[in-house]
């Protein structure tokens, strides 16, 4: 019984007071030469990165319950601005207008997206090379530009301005499509870089047709790709300003541009308290999207 | 033996760009038969199986199978079934949804499959694994839902392409016993693509050996390795000392040989003078004794350059006149011999006339 505590100093006498025994053994082996996690300096720097990343964020929900309307020193708490919020009509409408805009447009581009990714992830066709080049312009021609060719567009063409909801969003609609497609493009055809085209053969081999091969065996393993990047795109839809600002007919109003011409006059908690509900919807949307990648009952990600 | 093939390729090649992958082959597979194709990486031998299964088409030529000609079917409608060389078990599925996977899509009925699944688990030995994902398998469990999923199907021909290929030694040759066992259970034509000599020699029927596209033999295991009809072949086949010659003159009865190294033979065989040849002698034929061996043997003196022991049998390389070298398997058939041969020593290789192949291409 009296070896273990020679062989590990401070165990074993008073292994009984667990606590106090244990970590003093712990804080007396050194950190090994890959245990960042361990370093002082690095916990500080991690400290600070994230204290950089999320203060402003934690600081903008806080204030959101400030009882103040310059809303530059903290008053006491209240309630009050959620409920101008709710009772904002026009607020409540630009912010339904983005949640529109935002389904439809991931909706039209994770299905242009992925059918992109699919052709260039399987076939091999003259003026490959000229269309993955082509593909990945919009993500990097600068959105400013972008919106004065499509304002510029929908000029040209007479685009009807005067539609009922909601196809008076249609501009806007285009508009995020266009630029958020690419991206869902790229992320499927990352996922499909991984796929084993045997499992297709296999399929096939088994006696399923082209369409029972995709639907069973392909678009399963493609899931995860579709969801990140229905995410992706759903989130530059939410918070676009610059083409929407273009893009919108003049009495179409979405939560970004709102939020805008709100802020122009004077930054009150509602803001805050306006931009605080986006957050949460776009953190329930990761979480929701997070849920369904999940490996689930197996692991679909390992392969 | 006089049945009619189930598989008949004939006359088939297939080019890549200008390349003949395979490159006119033809050959008759039979029913029930154990089938392999052999040949090294590279050969053609999997374009071939995969034209077998309809995934590749042929630039010429016919395959038929069951009589039936294969042009223009597509692989889902194929009397054959495959397993991969990566098995291809689909990830998202668990192990009685990947065999029951073929029977849903062709429309089997609903009543059938349950009872059709839990047969073709309890043959390749899965009881039990109904539920698991394929990534809480190992290789060789997932090289046998691979094999149940394709077996459910009830193909005329199953492929098997490079089946064994990513198993450890071991279980390669757990498996191998296991694949045989399971075709004599089932009763279905096995062609199976290996580029492992000792797989195909100890689970095949017959054999083709392939290069460049070409099929150099085709012939049971025991007469390829015995009775190579080339040089590639009895390369290809096992480890051979392969010795050039030239013969000088034919008799009823036997030819008369010369060869560099090994001086002046005597072999029971054909031949047309001035013509010249290989010499082949299996390493396992050659014997190693200290005393030159009596008896009607072909015996050279030389020295142990080389000794490599592998437990049960022992490589001894030994250097005749001449700089030739021999490669001689040796069973270490008693503990009394443990370092009766070293490095160094003096010794006599010999081996029996009869053990020659000549290999005239």
């Amino acid at each position: 019984m009296a070896s273990p505590a020679r062989v590990r100093p401070g165990l074993g006498r008073r292994a009984d007071c667990t606590g106090w025994g244990l970590r003093r053994v712990r804080r007396r082996e050194r950190a090994g030469p890959l245990e960042y996690s361990r370093k002082l300096w690095l916990r500080l720097w991690l400290a600070a990165t994230f204290a950089f990343l999320y203060a402003p964020i934690a600081i903008l929900i806080l204030f959101s319950f400030n009882d103040s309307r310059r809303n530059i020193v903290w008053q006491g708490f209240t309630l009050e601005y959620y409920e101008r919020a709710f009772g904002n009509a026009s607020l409540i409408e630009a912010f339904t207008n983005s949640l529109a805009i935002g389904v439809l447009s991931t909706v039209i581009s994770t299905a242009i997206g992925a059918l992109l990714a699919l052709a260039l992830w399987r076939f091999r066709f003259p003026g490959k090379p000229a269309l993955e080049g082509a593909m990945a312009l919009p993500i990097v021609i600068p959105e400013i530009c972008m919106g004065v060719a499509l304002m510029a567009f929908f000029i040209r063409t007479g685009w009807p301005t005067a539609l009922p909801w909601p196809l008076n969003l249609g501009p806007i609609v285009i508009g995020h499509v266009a630029f958020s497609f690419p991206f869902v493009a790229i992320v499927v055809r990352a996922r499909m870089a991984g796929f084993d085209r045997a499992l297709e053969e296999a399929s096939k081999d088994l006696g399923a047709g082209e369409w029972q091969t995709f639907r069973h065996i392909t678009l399963p393993y493609m899931k995860p790709g579709l969801i990140a990047g229905g995410l992706l795109a759903m989130t530059l839809s939410l918070d676009d300003f610059v083409i929407t600002f273009f893009t919108s007919g003049p009495e179409t109003l979405t939560f970004p541009v709102k939020v805008y011409s709100m802020v122009r006059f004077g930054a009150t908690p509602e803001v805050n308290a306006a931009s605080t509900l986006l957050i949460l919807v776009t953190v329930l949307l990761t979480v929701l999207a997070m849920r369904l990648q999940r490996p689930e009952r197996g692991g679909e990600l390992k392969a | 033996m006089s049945l009619a093939p189930i598989v008949r390729i004939e006359a088939v090649s297939k080019r890549f760009g200008g390349v003949a992958a395979v490159d006119r082959v033809s050959l008759a597979i039979r029913p029930n038969e154990f089938f392999a194709l052999l040949g090294p990486s590279g050969c053609g031998k999997t374009t071939l199986l995969r034209m077998l299964a309809g995934f590749e088409r042929p630039s010429e030529g016919r395959i038929l199978i069951d009589g039936e000609d294969m042009a223009g079917v597509v692989p889902n409608r194929r009397p054959v079934n495959m397993v991969f060389q990566s098995y291809a078990v689909f990830p998202h599925m668990t192990v009685a949804d990947n065999v029951a996977y073929g029977l849903k899509v062709s429309g089997v009925a609903r009543a059938e499959i349950g009872p059709r699944v839990e047969g073709a688990l309890a043959m390749v030995r899965l009881e039990g694994f109904e539920a698991r994902r394929p990534d809480q398998l190992s290789g060789g469990q997932r090289q046998r839902v691979a094999l149940a999923r394709a077996l459910v199907k009830r193909p005329k021909v199953l492929l098997l392409d490079e089946p064994l290929s990513a198993l450890d030694k071991k279980l390669r040759e757990e498996m191998q016993l296991e694949l045989v066992r399971l075709q004599q259970e089932v009763g279905i034509t096995f062609v199976i693509v290996t580029h492992d000599q000792e797989e195909a020699l100890s689970m095949a029927d017959r054999i083709a050996v392939m290069n460049r596209g070409k099929i150099l033999q085709v012939a049971p295991p025991d007469e390829l390795y015995e009775q190579p009809n080339c040089r590639m072949v009895a390369d290809f086949i096992g480890t051979t000392n392969l010795f050039p010659g030239r013969v000088l003159e034919c008799a009823a009865g036997g030819i008369r040989l010369a060869a560099p190294g090994l001086g002046e033979l005597r072999l029971a065989e054909d031949g047309s003078p001035g013509s010249e040849v290989g010499i082949a002698v299996r390493p396992e034929k050659v014997q190693i004794s200290h005393e030159r061996p009596a008896g009607e043997l072909i015996a050279l003196p030389g020295r142990i350059v080389q000794l490599a022991y592998f437990g049960d049998y022992s490589h001894v390389y030994v250097e005749t006149g001449d700089s030739v070298r021999i490669t001689c398997y040796r069973t270490n058939r008693s503990r009394r011999e443990t370092g009766a041969l070293a490095v160094g020593d003096a010794c006599w290789v010999s081996w029996h006339p009869a053990d020659c192949i000549l290999l005239t291409e």
